[in-house]
């Protein structure tokens, strides 16, 4: 179809053919989706323009801000002889406007000198200068990262974090890569009833077990430590198992067989023949652990209520901006800061990620 | 779902020797090596404390106190107590309000996401569920910020279309549902992504058999994607509903941060209060049961309806 409009000889202004009408159609449509679509994105994503702008404002900017424009900006002078004065926008009588600083202010006229023009000199202005506008400029306070950084002591949260995260993330990867392995590839009786209880697991809701489970790491002496975070996920997850699981399932097992024709051990197995094929699920699954507890909350809270030092950045992040609710500016800014390197990692792995979502989404 | 059966690796053409038994025997006894990590974290990490959750539910269990026997006086509590109906209220008036929009805005996306017109697909797909990826702690303070009354910009756009009076989103009892549905709308990233993926497996020939037949996109939609989608809606709604009967993280923040207030009080933040404020962790069993049972029902239900509503190609599976 497509082939037949491009060699047609009649130039497009006098193309009638009903070809041309419906590629302009398809055009407009492509056209107006993209665009709703980009809209629907605009408005989705303004939140993250609300939290920049605020994280890059003075609070005095931001105690103005209600009527004003929502970037930050900041009034601009000009330095006259060693002295800093407000730079105005002056209306000139051809219709054309100037920017004139104002030096001295008076109630009918003022003393102003051009700022385009200094060796002019200082002038006298008709008028009053308050019905001028002043000349302002976009100003980030980027100052705001530095204090906010050093207000929740920002290496020392996200080192515990990176700890946790990486600790958990070895476990689950060692847990989850076994039980995987056991259930994708082992005669195991009664598999599929326990295959049934594992998917079982997703569904249940954590505070059934809550209670018990922190009487449990109370009485043992975990609590006020991160051994609570970190030890559980050396005995495997439902999703992670699920998801790697399918994906062995997808690997052929002649491999497996001629390894084990050739001596092989099902350990060697899996090191040698299941893991080096695996990589895309497996990071999905490393991906998803890290995110996972670099977002995890109520955990931590638990189990850290009595150790600051050991808090986690979502943790920190919560007292911090509990106790310094009225400075806006800084609880946006250590927002921005939690959330860069769960978006970075995210960027990085999002092929291999969002596959793994939706092998455990939609192959069940 | 179909797991290999017990015949794994016995299916090579070689007659039964004498070794295969034994071998078989010892794959199954691998199988179980590789298992336990799983079995035991599930003994000891969900059956124990589930069945010990069930028992401490009829004690008055205080950490650092004995346990004493009191029979079904924690249950008595959830049923008499005014504040158990207050917080299933609360819990419930917002999952009723907010399944629809889990379940619908992401269906929205999805369905652009998967038209043909659309240009930049894969960016765009990223760009959309790339909220999903903020940490929650972040995610409730970016639309707090957002949704404030004066210097918010949802409110700055509502004044510039003409609104004069936007609400108080979160400061304000009357609309603090609201705004907690709004804070939700950046969780709909999974479910979005799944029924894409849903999506993109309708057969083609299908459509093309519908346009055959002349019908519209929006015919088509209706009648083709919505059915053969369905079982990813249910899994979505499914794990929305047990969701917000889990809800707690920005109950809890927000009732941190502005003043304790009943329309925060999910049945959720209660638990956690009456365990780790109160420590009547007796009573707070009786109520993680309470609700659990809530989900498990609610759960049944869904699926109890869902032979009406939900297409299976390919019969049982």
């Amino acid at each position: 179809m497509a082939a037949t409009s491009a060699t047609s000889p009649v130039s497009p202004a006098v193309n009638t053919s009903p070809f041309y009408g419906m590629q302009l159609r398809k055009f407009t449509t492509r056209a107006l989706v993209t665009l709703f679509a980009c809209m629907m994105l605009g408005v989705y994503l303004l939140p993250f323009a609300n939290m920049a702008m605020v994280a890059l404002s003075t609070p005095e900017q931001l105690s103005q801000a209600a009527n004003e424009s929502v970037i930050p900006s900041r009034p601009i002078t000009f330095t006259y002889e060693g002295e800093a004065y407000d730079v105005y926008i002056v209306p000139l009588e051809d219709g054309t406007t100037a920017r004139y600083a104002l030096i001295d202010p008076g109630r009918r006229n003022s003393d102003m000198i051009d700022i385009n023009n200094p060796d002019a000199g200082v002038f006298e202005w008709e008028g009053n200068w308050r019905t001028l506008t002043p000349v302002r400029e976009v100003s980030f306070a980027w100052e705001n990262f530095g204090i906010a950084y050093e207000a929740i002591d920002f290496p020392r949260l996200f080192g515990n974090t990176l700890f946790i995260a990486v600790a958990g993330m070895i476990g689950t990867l060692l847990s989850c890569i076994a039980v995987a392995y056991a259930f994708a590839r082992f005669p195991i009786p009664g598999k599929n009833i326990l295959f049934i209880i594992l998917i079982g697991t997703i569904i249940l809701p954590t505070q059934v077990t809550l209670i018990p489970t922190y009487a449990f790491f109370a009485a043992i002496g975990w609590t006020n430590s991160w051994l609570p975070l970190i030890v559980p996920h050396f005995f495997a997850n439902a999703y992670n198992v699920f998801l790697l699981r399918q994906y062995f399932m997808t690997l052929p097992r002649e491999l497996d067989e001629a390894a084990m024709i050739d001596g092989a051990g099902p350990f060697k197995i899996l090191l040698r023949v299941i893991i080096p094929q695996s990589w895309p699920a497996i990071i999905a699954v490393a991906v998803f652990h890290f995110v996972w507890a670099w977002n995890d909350y109520f955990g931590p809270l638990i189990y850290l209520i009595g150790k600051p030092e050991l808090h986690p950045v979502s943790v920190g992040v919560q007292v911090f901006n509990f106790q310094y609710g009225p400075r806006p500016e800084l609880v946006q800014a250590t927002s921005m800061m939690a959330l860069i390197l769960p978006l970075i990692i995210f960027f990085l792995a999002q092929r291999v990620f969002m596959r793994g979502v939706v092998i455990t989404g939609v192959e069940k | 779902m179909a797991a290999q059966d017990v015949t794994a690796y016995s299916s090579s053409a070689a007659p039964p020797r004498a070794g295969t038994l034994t071998m078989m025997q010892r794959q199954r006894r691998w199988g179980i090596v590789f298992l336990s990590p799983w079995v035991f974290g599930f003994l000891v990490f969900t059956l124990f404390p589930m069945l010990a959750s069930l028992y401490f539910s009829f004690t008055n269990f205080k950490i650092g106190e004995p346990i004493e026997f009191i029979g079904l006086t924690n249950w008595a509590r959830l049923f008499t107590e005014q504040n158990t109906s207050q917080a299933l209220f609360v819990t419930f008036r917002f999952a009723l309000i907010s399944t629809p929009i889990a379940i619908g805005l992401p269906l929205l996306m999805a369905s652009l996401l998967n038209s043909k017109m659309l240009v930049a697909k894969p960016l765009l797909r990223v760009l959309f569920y790339m909220p999903y990826m903020v940490p929650a702690v972040s995610s409730i303070f970016i639309w707090q910020s957002f949704l404030n009354g004066q210097t918010g910009w949802l409110n700055r756009l509502l004044r510039l279309i003409g609104i004069a009076d936007p609400p108080n989103w979160l400061f304000d009892p009357t609309t603090l549902t609201w705004g907690l549905v709004l804070l939700g709308l950046w969780g709909v990233g999974n479910a979005m992504l799944t029924m894409l993926a849903s999506m993109q497996g309708v057969p083609t020939e299908l459509y093309e058999a519908a346009d055959v037949d002349g019908a519209n996109t929006f015919t088509k939609w209706y009648r083709i994607t919505l059915p053969l989608i369905s079982p990813v809606i249910l899994y979505n709604l499914v794990l929305a509903v047990i969701g917000l009967m889990n809800y707690f993280l920005p109950a809890y923040v927000l009732s941190n941060t502005t003043r304790s207030n009943p329309e925060t009080n999910f049945f959720n933040l209660n638990l956690y209060r009456t365990a780790f404020q109160f420590n009547e962790m007796g009573f707070a069993s009786a109520q993680a049961w309470f609700i659990f049972l809530i989900a498990l029902l609610l759960t049944v239900v869904i699926f109890g309806t869902s032979n009406r509503w939900v297409y299976y190609s390919g019969g049982d599976r």
